[in-house]
């Protein structure tokens, strides 16, 4: 097959050939015996030529001079084969500008648009020179049919944008004035394209045609007066508003535009609209009409269909230059927050640099904290940008200072290896800075040195903080230096070099502080810098040697050592990096805003006093104005984050499972959060957003199955995200709506689970008609215990549900679950979590016992190997964590590749019992995104379902959107019987 | 300003394409093939999620303004403040006037009939821009 494609191309190349040389040489040589017919015959089959994509370097001149033939079969082809290959700055063009000055003013109306079209295609500046004012006649003059007007309307834009000197402002601004009363609206629409045009380059000498626009719009908008061919889906030409508005804009503020309309029905119309919001943000419009414009926009974020929300977002970023509108924009921030979890990478993008504009001193605790939770989801493309904003942004507003601690260390806790150097420093520098500040950070510090697996940065700060702070720590339990020694020692095997440094530091200013000395820790912390005098890195060693001459030398130790002093004030070197890497336009108005703003001062309240000599230079800089990086700059940056884009995309699960969701179990255990609306009036609470969406699809609604309207309660939080959550831990929140949360505790000894299912009403109204069941597949057996018909007011339900595993399998177990609050039937369905992993207890094997049960499992269906491609790409470490919290046990060592993993668990079943189950993942550390996976265990199916298990876990898998109730993607009421309006039928039968 | 359009396949071929600014021949391989991968890029990202998927990419100092009908991608270059929403209109409509005039429109029309569709292509497509 391959080779008849490739044959079969060869021979159409070698028959291009034979044919391409006679044809040159013909066209060549016989140049002046060529019939008219003979050439056009030629010219054909040199178009054809080109258009299979070779260069058809001769013959242009046979195609210009085909412009001068009498005949019209031979003109057109002479124009549209010049139009074609020829471009504005080809030489040959000169030779037909005559030959078309003929055609233009010649009587002939199908040659004379034949010229126009050609112009209007290819016309440069000479041409503009020599046809403009002909041009010009042939649109002005009445005896021309419309269609010939049209073209010379167009050709005139052409002609202009060429060379804006061709047409004679004094003269031609009335003569424009009468064109815009033209009733064709073909023309009209093509005047409207010249005027923008003309506009924008000199708005005042069109003064007479702002009336006329108006006009147009009234008629268009108000008297619906267009003729049905104008008419694109029940809009009344909607280019010809989008463009008359464009018009308008470039005219200075004068008068209220009254023509802001509010149809819903599709893409035109929502052109039109936003056309119109550009125009009063232009003309900054008293406060009322702003505050309307802002809920509108609110309306289109909260809109399935993806284009409305990005530019309803982009839109609502430039609103934020208004000042005033900014309250009425923070009304829409959850609506924002939600928007960062959109399936879209575009439109997650637009939703930060929003919520990076909009934040001020009194939203920023919220912004930010809600940036921190969505750090742990992000995806990796993102997270960098969103991890330097949230600190820029904390830095700026913070409230107080000890919330910027806090913040920053989650931020690194969180987003360790996308948190720079800069955002640690600065903290450091704060901290330094404010001595209240000292002994909150120092037992901060201290409490994230106890977590178990903390990231090098974290190690870095902590580190510094606790060296120069901890003796205000001395009192508090656990921090005596001997301790804050032990701790922060543990962490150096594990760490890099660039690290080692600032532990040595650590090191020597715990000694210092220790007084009186105590002679086990300084011989301990000796022996460290003796180790490290002989280090290889220069830095080490120097710090080594030099730290350990020194603490010799007692009691002048103190000086030498004493405090850091503190830093001078300048401008923040991160807020510094954000201006340079500010490109986009949305995210410079963004800026420019920051720049009118004033920065909060609780960063820098408490130092106005010089210290240690060094007065503060300034104060938290303002922002300057990012300078437009040039368009190379761009496109390099969105080739890179494009690429990154491609590579990950949205993943709900939590990408760490060391970092859980916060404080999911505490909602749980702790009293209900009482949040809901009260029980008076259910059915006006639902947001505003679905009322909208379903007046959109009226139609859609009338026909769409009953569940779909039930499902008007909207669930808080993502369903998929909580029940992933689930899946590795044991209790939390697996579903919650404004009325009912259910919550879930498992516990599990091998092949029996006991579930409890928590259900709590948040309501002062009670929740009736309440039915749960359970969906077993085939594999389990379950049990659950009766639901009372009724749960009172804010109170909380147990029902405990009993599940027996009988085989391997990976199937899920769904909860039916149904409420009835009012007169609204909630039907919710939700994947109980007691999947595959949930009968797994680890179990860690030596060596010894290891290697013979690998060996005596040999072989498919008890041994199955595959290469597994598209894993997410992680480092080994991750993936052990992954793996243990999979309840699977990595036994380290037992493989002599440091790149490949080793884990063993055992499976309950009833059919199977406990089973050992033995893993190995063989990793490429050059190609993190494969690997080769074996799984052995003493049952065939068990073998096979574990590895689908683990392969679900480790593949990407692309998530569907989460909206829970599928609306048509585009509900068109008008559309026609045909398939004309659906793009996929249009063009169904293809290769 | 439109500044210029693109009919391209799934597999790369360009159908049809029409520039209104000068642009060598070596230079507009070279959009056509970044077009190209700009596109596949964004719809591989996509297909899972819906048909037509944010189709709009920044390009150079341009807009591309994008649409999928089954195989080919009709893309318009624009300028980076045009009205996205009005061009992306305007695709349907130009495939729209397309469908009636070949009657139910294939990618085998435009490569048969091309010199039908640069003729209508012209006229049309001007009539907006």
């Amino acid at each position: 097959m391959k080779r008849q494609v490739f044959t079969c191309r060869y021979k159409e190349l070698g028959n291009i050939r034979t044919r391409f040389s006679p044809l040159k040489s013909r066209v060549q040589s016989r140049e002046e015996g060529l019939t008219h017919y003979e050439k056009k015959k030629y010219v054909w089959k040199m178009l054809y030529i080109y258009m299979l994509g070779y260069d058809v370097d001769f013959g242009h001149m046979e195609a210009v001079s085909l412009i001068s033939a009498p005949k019209y079969p031979e003109k057109q082809v002479g124009y549209i084969v010049t139009s074609c290959l020829l471009n504005e700055n080809h030489d040959f063009l000169r030779l037909a500008i005559n030959t078309v000055r003929n055609d233009i003013i010649g009587r002939n109306e199908t040659f004379q648009c034949l010229a126009l079209t050609l112009v209007g295609n290819i016309g440069g500046r000479e041409f503009a020179e020599s046809l403009a004012p002909d041009v010009q006649k042939l649109l002005i003059s009445s005896s021309c049919r419309p269609l010939v007007r049209k073209k010379a309307a167009l050709c005139l834009l052409r002609l202009f944008r060429k060379n804006p000197d061709v047409v004679n402002i004094d003269g031609w601004s009335d003569r424009m004035a009468q064109l815009l009363d033209e009733r064709d609206f073909g023309v009209l629409t093509s005047s409207m394209s010249l005027l923008v045009a003309l506009v924008s380059n000199n708005h005042d000498a069109y003064w007479n045609c702002l009336p006329k626009c108006v006009k147009i719009l009234e008629r268009l908008a108000r008297n619906q007066d267009v003729p049905p061919e104008y008419t694109y889906y029940g809009i009344p030409s909607p280019w010809l508003q989008v463009k008359t508005l464009r018009a308008l804009q470039y005219f200075p503020t004068v008068e209220d535009p009254n023509t802001r309309r509010s149809l819903f029905e599709n893409n035109a119309s929502h052109a039109v609209l936003f056309e119109a919001l550009a125009l009063v943000m232009h003309l900054d419009a008293e406060k009322e009409m702003m505050s309307q414009c802002v809920a509108l926009l609110g309306k289109f974020i909260a809109v399935r269909e993806p284009n409305i929300r990005y530019l309803g977002l982009e839109n609502m970023t430039r609103m934020l230059m208004v000042t005033e509108v900014q309250d009425i924009i923070k009304r829409h921030q959850a609506q924002i927050i939600t928007s960062l979890k959109d399936p879209d990478i575009s439109i997650r993008r637009r939703a930060l640099d929003l919520l990076y504009g909009m934040c001020d001193v009194s939203n920023a605790k919220d912004i930010v904290e809600e940036l921190l939770q969505y750090l742990s989801t992000a995806d990796f493309a993102m997270r960098e940008e969103l991890s330097l904003k949230a600190a820029i942004l904390a830095e700026k507003f913070a409230p107080d200072l000890s919330w910027y601690v806090d913040v920053i260390l989650q931020l690194i806790d969180k987003a360790g290896d996308f948190v720079s150097d800069d955002i640690w420093f600065r903290v450091v520098q704060f901290v330094t800075n404010n001595e209240d500040l000292q002994p909150y950070a120092a037992l901060k510090a201290r409490e994230y040195l106890d977590k178990p697996a903390i990231h090098e940065t974290m190690v870095k700060v902590s580190a510094y903080i606790l060296g120069e702070y901890s003796h205000l720590l001395a009192r508090g339990p656990a921090c005596s230096p001997k301790e804050i020694f032990s701790i922060i020692h543990e962490k150096l095997p594990t760490v890099s070099t660039s690290t080692i440094p600032i532990l040595l530091s650590t090191y020597a200013k715990i000694l210092m502080h220790t007084q009186p000395p105590d002679q086990e820790l300084q011989h301990q912390i000796w022996a460290i810098f003796s180790k490290y005098e002989s280090c290889i890195d220069a830095e080490i060693q120097q710090r080594a040697v030099e730290y350990h001459a020194l603490s010799m030398k007692g009691a002048a130790l103190m000086d030498i050592l004493a405090e850091m002093p503190k830093f001078p004030e300048r401008q923040s070197s991160l807020i510094r990096k954000a201006e340079n890497t500010e490109a986009d336009t949305a995210e410079q108005s963004a800026a420019k805003l920051r720049a009118q703003q004033q920065a909060s001062n609780a960063l820098v309240v408490t130092d106005q006093r010089p210290a240690n000599g060094t007065l503060p230079v300034n104060q938290l800089g303002l922002v300057k104005v990012p300078i437009m990086s040039n368009a190379d700059q761009i496109i390099a940056e969105q080739g890179v984050t494009h690429e990154n884009g491609a590579l990950t995309v949205v993943d709900p699960q939590p990408q760490l499972p060391s970092t859980p969701s916060p404080d999911l179990l505490e909602d749980l255990l702790g009293p209900l959060a009482i949040e809901g609306p009260s029980g008076t009036g259910p059915q006006s609470e639902p947001r505003v957003a679905s009322g909208f969406e379903r007046g959109e699809n009226a139609d859609a609604l009338a026909i769409a199955p009953v569940e779909e309207q039930a499902n008007t309660v909207q669930p808080i939080g993502s369903i998929a995200e909580r029940f992933h959550a689930l899946c590795l831990k044991d209790s939390g929140v697996l579903y919650e709506d404004p009325y009912i949360q259910i919550g879930i505790k498992a516990e599990w000894r091998a092949h029996h689970g006991r579930y409890v299912i928590f259900l709590g009403n948040k309501n002062t109204a009670p929740l009736s008609s309440v039915q749960a069941s359970i969906l077993p597949p085939s594999h389990l057996n379950t049990e659950l215990s009766l639901v009372p018909e009724t749960i009172p007011p804010r109170a909380q339900v147990q029902c405990p549900l009993e599940v027996i595993n009988l085989r391997p399998s990976r199937d899920l177990a769904v909860l039916d679950f149904s409420y009835k609050f009012g007169t609204q039937v909630v039907n919710v369905k939700l994947r109980l979590p007691a999947v595959f992993n949930k009968f797994l207890q680890p179990i860690t094997v030596s060596a010894e016992e290891f290697f013979p049960q690998w060996r005596s499992l040999s072989g498919p269906p008890l041994k199955l190997q595959e290469v597994v491609r598209g894993v997410r790409p992680m480092p080994i470490a991750e993936l052990a964590n992954l793996l243990n919290s999979l309840r699977l046990m990595v036994c380290p060592g037992l493989d002599p590749n440091a790149n490949n993993l080793i884990a063993s668990t055992t499976f309950y079943s009833e059919s199977t019992r406990a089973m050992l189950c033995l893993i190995r993942i063989e990793t490429d550390p050059a190609d993190r995104t494969q690997l080769r996976m074996t799984v052995a265990s003493g049952d065939p199916t068990l073998t096979f379902e574990l590895k689908e298990f683990i392969k679900e876990q480790i593949v990407y898998i692309p998530v569907p959107p989460q909206s829970p109730a599928p609306m048509p993607p585009q509900a068109r009421p008008t559309s026609p019987p045909t398939a004309i309006s659906d793009p996929g039928a249009l063009l169904a039968g293809l290769l | 300003m439109i500044r210029f359009i693109l009919l391209q396949n799934r597999q790369g071929k360009t159908r049809l394409a029409k520039y209104y600014i000068p642009l060598e021949e070596s230079e507009k391989h070279k959009v056509e093939y970044e077009f190209l991968l700009l596109k596949m890029e964004f719809s591989n990202l996509s297909t899972q999620v819906s048909e037509e998927f944010s189709p709009r990419v920044t390009f150079r100092t341009h807009k591309v303004i994008y649409r999928r009908y089954a195989g080919l991608f009709f893309s318009l270059c624009v300028d980076i403040t045009d009205n996205e929403l009005a061009y992306l209109e305007s695709i349907h409509l130009f495939v729209e006037i397309l469908d009636h005039f070949f009657s139910n429109v294939c990618e085998l029309d435009l490569v048969f009939n091309f010199h039908k569709a640069i003729i209508e292509r012209m006229g049309e497509l001007e009539k907006q821009d």
